[in-house]
């Protein structure tokens, strides 16, 4: 093999910079964010689904309410412990969560998600700023 | 141990049988009822509203002047959040004035004097019976609802194509070519309605979000008593007391849409 020394070592400059982010940042992985709730959500205590649930599927469930809403016009949710709710995200959730930087962006940030919701549904109607 | 080739294919079949039977198996255990735990149930408001065909009757002879339409439109657009944009080819309609030339062409004469012409008449979204724009949409954003005929969008699912604007015969929709934010005045912000973003068209919905929680359309509201809502399958109602004994007219009916607004003259 032609140039053995200077293809070894540029193969290995190669290898050292292409896998230099994993162990620049080995360990120092970001903790996942703690969920912070209003007062307001402290007391309801119940939510929707339970707490495991909403955070796994809260998604599926806005994408559901929102066929339901729109296209059905069927409005209310009745949980299984028989507790009512008005299918809204800017009426419904938003009122409780109304700490929508502590609540919602925080962990849409750490997972790296931007969902649109809040271009049209108002993001806080108890936050002011 | 010597196994001949007939065995070995029984032993295959076989096992392929076994394997093959265990999503079925999975599926059957699935759908088994989970405990006496009450399901989550999604219904209607008892308070809301219900009919087999909204229609709005119009009576023109109540309006006085173009004054009586403002708090009307007003009203319409300060609850869905329309953006007040100054441009004319930007502008978002829900409700709005339009001149008899325009609202009745087929309607037309040529010795009409030049006032009756330009008579105002309110206008909005017909919410045909058969509905142009649904056909045209591409995404099934815009949709007839079946339970009442009300023609709505998902404003979530429209791509803004705008080959609805393009079959829609009355130029009832609005395409938002700025984003509205801006055009919506902070102190008339409506919290409880969302707003639209950029690239998406919108129309008057009826009042869908209102009839759903036991209100009347808000341009009924403020237009007392000038314009009626009803239901027009219901022999009893008003709408249709009005629409059989009046002499009413629709907006191009020559076209096939079927409108449900009808205007008493």
């Amino acid at each position: 093999m032609y140039n053995k020394g200077i293809i070894v070592a540029g193969l290995a400059v190669f290898i050292v910079l292409a896998t230099f982010p994993f162990w620049y940042n080995l360990g120092k992985a970001a903790p996942a964010p703690e969920r912070i709730l209003t007062a307001q959500a402290k007391a309801a205590k119940e939510c929707i689904l339970s707490a495991e649930l909403m955070r796994t599927e809260h998604m599926q469930m806005l994408n559901d309410w929102r066929d339901m809403v729109v296209r059905d016009g069927t409005r209310l949710y009745v949980g299984s412990s028989g507790k009512k709710f008005e299918m809204s995200l800017s009426n419904t959730c938003m009122e409780c969560h109304s700490n929508k930087a502590e609540f919602c962006d925080r962990c849409h940030n750490y997972a790296a998600v931007t969902p649109y919701c809040w271009d049209c549904h108002i993001d806080n109607p108890k936050e002011t700023k | 141990m010597k196994r001949s080739r007939r065995s070995f294919l029984k032993i295959a079949g076989i096992s392929a049988l076994g394997i093959g039977s265990k999503p079925i198996l999975n599926a059957f255990s699935a759908s088994a009822p989970q405990g006496d735990t009450p399901q989550p149930a999604v219904m209607r408001k008892p308070e809301a509203l219900t009919a087999k065909h909204w229609a709005m009757v119009i009576d023109t002879t109540k309006f006085k002047s173009r004054d009586d339409f403002k708090p009307i439109i007003e009203a319409c657009h300060s609850i869905h959040n329309v953006p007040e944009l100054k441009n004319k080819n930007h502008e978002i309609k829900w409700i709005w004035e339009e001149g008899y030339k325009h609202a009745f062409p087929t309607l037309e004469n040529p010795y009409f004097e030049e006032k009756v012409k330009d008579l105002p008449f309110l206008v909005l979204c017909n919410h045909c019976e058969n509905p142009p724009c649904v056909r045209a949409c591409p995404t099934k954003a815009t949709f007839k609802r079946e339970s009442d005929g009300i023609v709505l969008m998902d404003f979530h699912r429209c791509i803004g194509c705008r080959f609805c604007m393009a079959a829609c015969p009355y130029g009832a929709r609005s395409f938002n070519f700025r984003d509205p934010r801006p055009f919506i005045k902070e102190e008339k912000i409506n919290l409880k309605f969302p707003r639209r973003t950029k690239g998406v068209v919108e129309k008057c919905n009826f009042c869908a979000e209102r009839l759903a929680v036991g209100q009347l359309p808000a341009c009924v509201e403020a237009a007392n008593g000038a314009i009626i809502f009803g239901d027009l399958a219901d022999p009893d109602s008003d709408v249709r007391k009005l629409v059989s004994t009046n002499y009413t007219i629709r907006r191009k009916l020559s076209l096939g849409t079927s409108p449900s607004v009808y205007y008493i003259v």
